[in-house]
């Protein structure tokens, strides 16, 4: 579920990365004031066993079907959620970095879908209450079970956002969520389960943990106003950025290119500045932003697939096969200077 | 100035499940001694050093570390003093590269860098692994771990070195090191072990648990050769000191 | 259990290749880290059907790879490792969009581009020097003390864990995985090791004087080479990304034929 930077768009990239860096900068604060030090090594050496966890293999009887630990929720049940919170962002990070599970660009939408659900509205909504008159193990599994599935839906549907905000895909939005929220329903009950069985196996051998984990402040119901005006925020500013492009005026932009080409041309003199002059009107500047299916002149992006853009397509490709070719030759050159 | 280095008085913790840990322990440490802690599984061992370094304190009776007395409000002095060694080199070392965890206690000083280097590089050479300066952890041997969690404690260059079961899991060449490197610190050292041939060569005296209490309290040669004493406590006579294996003769 | 070993081999091997010695290696992280974004950012913005005019892109991976002498098929592993997932989005593009193979290709190129610049940068920076560069970047103590304690536990508990799941597998017949009922203590028994490690972590921390704060040490200074590295690559950045190249080029060598 982690999503790609092939997906997204810059401006989607940087708005939820800025959303999440405030939340964590929350999180590490509150960790901080509740002189909660010894959290630390806790939210490091228990990010690196839920990593670990992640990966087996769970099967379930009866289906012949799989799946794994979620992360988010066990981590907010474990530690809470501030911790639990910035525990998910090194585990994604660490990812994201190594394994390009998750992009760079993408990271934020990644903490985001799978830490704030989890630890900021699944958490304190479904399992505190659920667990509100004190925490037994019937009340743990089921608290456990189904905020992991409510998270993860949460988390599918985030991705769908951001996906379909980028624009990077034609698929439909109403065609994505209903193929992402079925699966990752299912993905969520298993999930859940394991979650619930890990969360209870916990409570009856160490309830202490649990116990500290809760004492914790969670969000009040002030603090869950905040941050529902936090996302209204997030969303008219992505929402304008949305607008912003769609509006641009493409039109606009390439009538003042064959301004600019034109003038170009009346002062042009010599044979070279003919042909670039030829070149620069031919070539698109500023690419097309825009949502509506294109059907673009010669200037736009579909310059690609003509014969020229193949050309030089092509003569890319070489230019970046000689380079690389020098470099190798200069690597033996030094080597082969630093042997002698 | 007191003549002790370390004294402990009376010392008294149970855990929270209600299981006494320790039981009226006292004792005594004068500077440079080299005094060995020997009891079975569950004596307490480990309790008693926590108790020691402040990561636990006493229900009643006191810990002194020269003329401090261990209390919340002493930890931070009481700890520049103390190195512990933990049993697990994995809890100790839990920086990137051994680099950077023989600098972390002097960091936390607020050293400036050259000083910190210094440090680091002085440590390291004492325990013999200065070309694992950048290693990370998990690339490295049981022993070589070990000598790394030594030298970040001995980077912070306490007064007393305090050893949990310090060649547990050692292969016998780097145990047979580990030895040497003992005999030849200056420092006041405590040593809790399972190995009493080990204890035998490096402790001037020894200390016996048995259920949380003080058993025995004396010089090394009188203390493990006591065998009836030694059995009574869980523990034998060290294997050096008995049969030889081969012809059965005793030593 | 095999994806823990491969997640095992993956992290040494990107650790060991981030501790050479090239020219590469020696570069800031910060200047590395920057420009990786600036390079993410330049892909990514292009639009869905871009293709021909992603392909000067090409040059930045492949220099650093030639030039840090990374070798380029653990890489390419790791590389088609992630696509399965791309693939699967990417491949219902031509069922909702006349043109949407295009989109396909577009997508495929930039999750290459995007993911190999990411495992260029960890390969010639190393987790250490980008936690460096996050303190410089003023990304609080905390947090980068807690990324790196992560790191530095994750094969210790994977080896762990992945004992536990040979021993589990070893009695358990013809099963793939855990069993769901026995997951709770499977998972819960290694938890809560962990859990008093952390605890011992923490008293070993606490005893060589750790209070709360991290800062970031063992920084090199940031120097003119540096510097060129990032303003050079940008502008190539940017200006790949604003003009055409490919078609640029094509269009020349049209014009240049012609007369």
């Amino acid at each position: 579920m982690h999503m790609a930077d092939a997906l997204i768009s810059p401006a989607v990239g940087g708005t939820m990365t800025a959303v999440s860096a405030g939340l964590a900068a929350y999180s590490i604060r509150k960790v901080q004031r509740d002189l909660d030090e010894h959290k630390i090594p806790l939210m490091g050496v228990m990010g690196a066993f839920v990593f670990a966890a992640q990966m087996i293999n769970f099967t379930i009887p009866a289906t012949g079907s799989s799946g794994h630990l979620g992360g988010g929720m066990l981590l907010a049940i474990l530690l809470g959620p501030y911790a639990g919170f910035l525990t998910m962002a090194s585990i994604l990070l660490i990812q994201a970095l190594f394994f390009g599970d998750g992009g760079l660009l993408a990271y934020g939408c990644n903490v985001f879908n799978l830490g704030f659900f989890t630890c900021f509205i699944a958490y304190p909504l479904i399992y505190k209450w659920i667990t509100r008159k004190g925490l037994t193990a019937g009340r743990i599994f089921r608290a456990s079970l189904v905020s992991a599935i409510l998270g993860l839906q949460l988390g599918a549907f985030g991705v769908v956002l951001e996906t379909w905000f980028s624009g990077k895909t034609e698929l439909p939005f109403d065609t994505f969520v209903l193929l992402m929220q079925p699966i990752h329903l299912a993905i969520g009950i298993v999930e859940g389960l394991v979650t619930a069985a890990v969360a209870t196996f916990v409570w009856k051998a160490r309830p202490e943990i649990l116990e500290r984990a809760a004492a914790g402040k969670a969000l009040g119901g002030l603090s869950i106003n905040k941050v529902l005006a936090g996302i209204l925020a997030a969303a008219i500013v992505i929402g304008g950025f949305v607008s912003w492009f769609a509006s641009s005026n493409p039109d606009g932009l390439e009538w003042s290119l064959e301004r600019t080409a034109g003038t170009a041309e009346l002062e042009a003199s010599g044979g070279v500045y003919d042909v670039l002059a030829n070149v620069q009107s031919k070539t698109a500047f500023l690419p097309d932003y825009s949502f509506k299916s294109a059907e673009e002149g010669e200037a736009g992006s579909y310059a690609g697939t003509s014969v020229s853009g193949i050309a030089g397509g092509a003569l890319t490709l070489v230019l970046a096969g000689l380079t690389g070719l020098m470099i190798i030759a200069y690597k033996k050159k030094k080597t082969k200077t630093a042997r002698q | 100035m007191s003549r002790h280095e370390i004294e402990v008085s009376s010392l008294c913790f149970s855990y929270p499940d209600g299981h006494e840990a320790i039981r009226d322990v006292s004792f005594a440490i004068t500077r440079g001694e080299s005094v060995g802690i020997i009891g079975a599984n569950g004596s307490g061992k480990t309790t008693l050093l926590s108790l020691m370094t402040g990561i636990l304190l006493p229900d009643r009776g006191e810990v002194r570390v020269g003329d401090v007395a261990v209390t919340k409000k002493t930890l931070a002095s009481i700890r520049r003093r103390l190195g512990l060694v933990f049993q697990d080199p994995d809890d100790q070392l839990f920086m990137t590269t051994v680099y950077d965890d023989v600098a972390f206690g002097p960091r936390n000083e607020h050293l400036d860098e050259h000083e910190v280097r210094a440090r680091v590089e002085e440590a390291l050479e004492m325990v013999g692994i200065p070309q694992l300066k950048d290693r990370a952890p998990y690339k490295m041997s049981g022993g070589e771990k070990r000598a790394a969690a030594i030298a970040s404690v001995l980077s912070m260059k306490p007064d007393v070195l305090i050893m949990d079961e310090p060649t547990s899991g050692l292969d016998p060449k780097a145990r047979r090191r580990l030895i040497n490197f003992l005999k030849g610190l200056r420092h006041t050292k405590i040593i809790t072990s399972h190995d009493l041939d080990m204890i035998m060569e490096t402790c001037d005296r020894v200390i016996v648990l048995k259920d949380g209490e003080v058993a025995a309290n004396g010089a090394t040669p009188e203390v493990l050769t006591n065998g009836e004493l030694l059995d009574q406590c869980g523990l034998e006579v060290p294997l050096s000191l008995q049969k030889c294996p081969v012809c059965g003769i005793k030593k | 259990m095999a994806k823990m070993a491969d997640s095992i081999f993956n992290i040494r091997l990107l650790d060991d290749l981030a501790r050479k010695n090239t020219s590469v290696h020696g570069l800031h992280p910060v200047s590395k880290l920057l420009a990786t974004i600036v390079y993410l950012i330049a892909v990514v913005s292009f639009d869905r059907y871009e293709t021909i005019g992603l392909l000067p892109f090409v040059f930045y991976p492949l220099v650093l790879i030639l030039l840090a002498e990374l070798p380029v098929v653990p890489l390419l592993k790791r590389l088609l490792m992630v696509e399965p997932l791309i693939i699967g989005i990417g491949i219902l593009n031509p069922l909702f969009d006349p043109k949407g193979w295009i989109a396909f290709a577009s997508i495929m190129i930039k999750s290459g581009l995007t993911v190999t610049a990411c495992l260029v940068l960890v390969s010639t920076t190393g987790l250490d020097k980008i936690a460096q560069a996050l303190r410089t970047l003023k990304v609080p103590g905390i947090f980068v003390l807690q990324l790196l304690l992560t790191f530095r536990y994750i094969s210790l508990l994977t080896e762990e864990l992945a004992r536990m799941a040979r021993a589990y597998a070893l009695r358990a017949s013809r099963r793939k995985g855990v069993r769901l009922k026995d997951g709770g203590s499977f998972v819960g028994q290694l938890l809560l090791r962990t859990y008093d490690r952390a605890q011992r972590v923490y008293h070993a921390m606490k005893l060589r004087g750790f209070s709360g704060e991290f800062h970031a040490y063992g920084q090199s200074k940031i120097t003119r080479k540096d510097i060129l590295f990032l303003l050079a690559w940008s502008v190539f950045f940017i200006a790949a990304r604003i003009c055409n190249i490919p078609v640029f080029l094509g269009l020349l060598l049209e014009e240049m034929s012609k007369g």
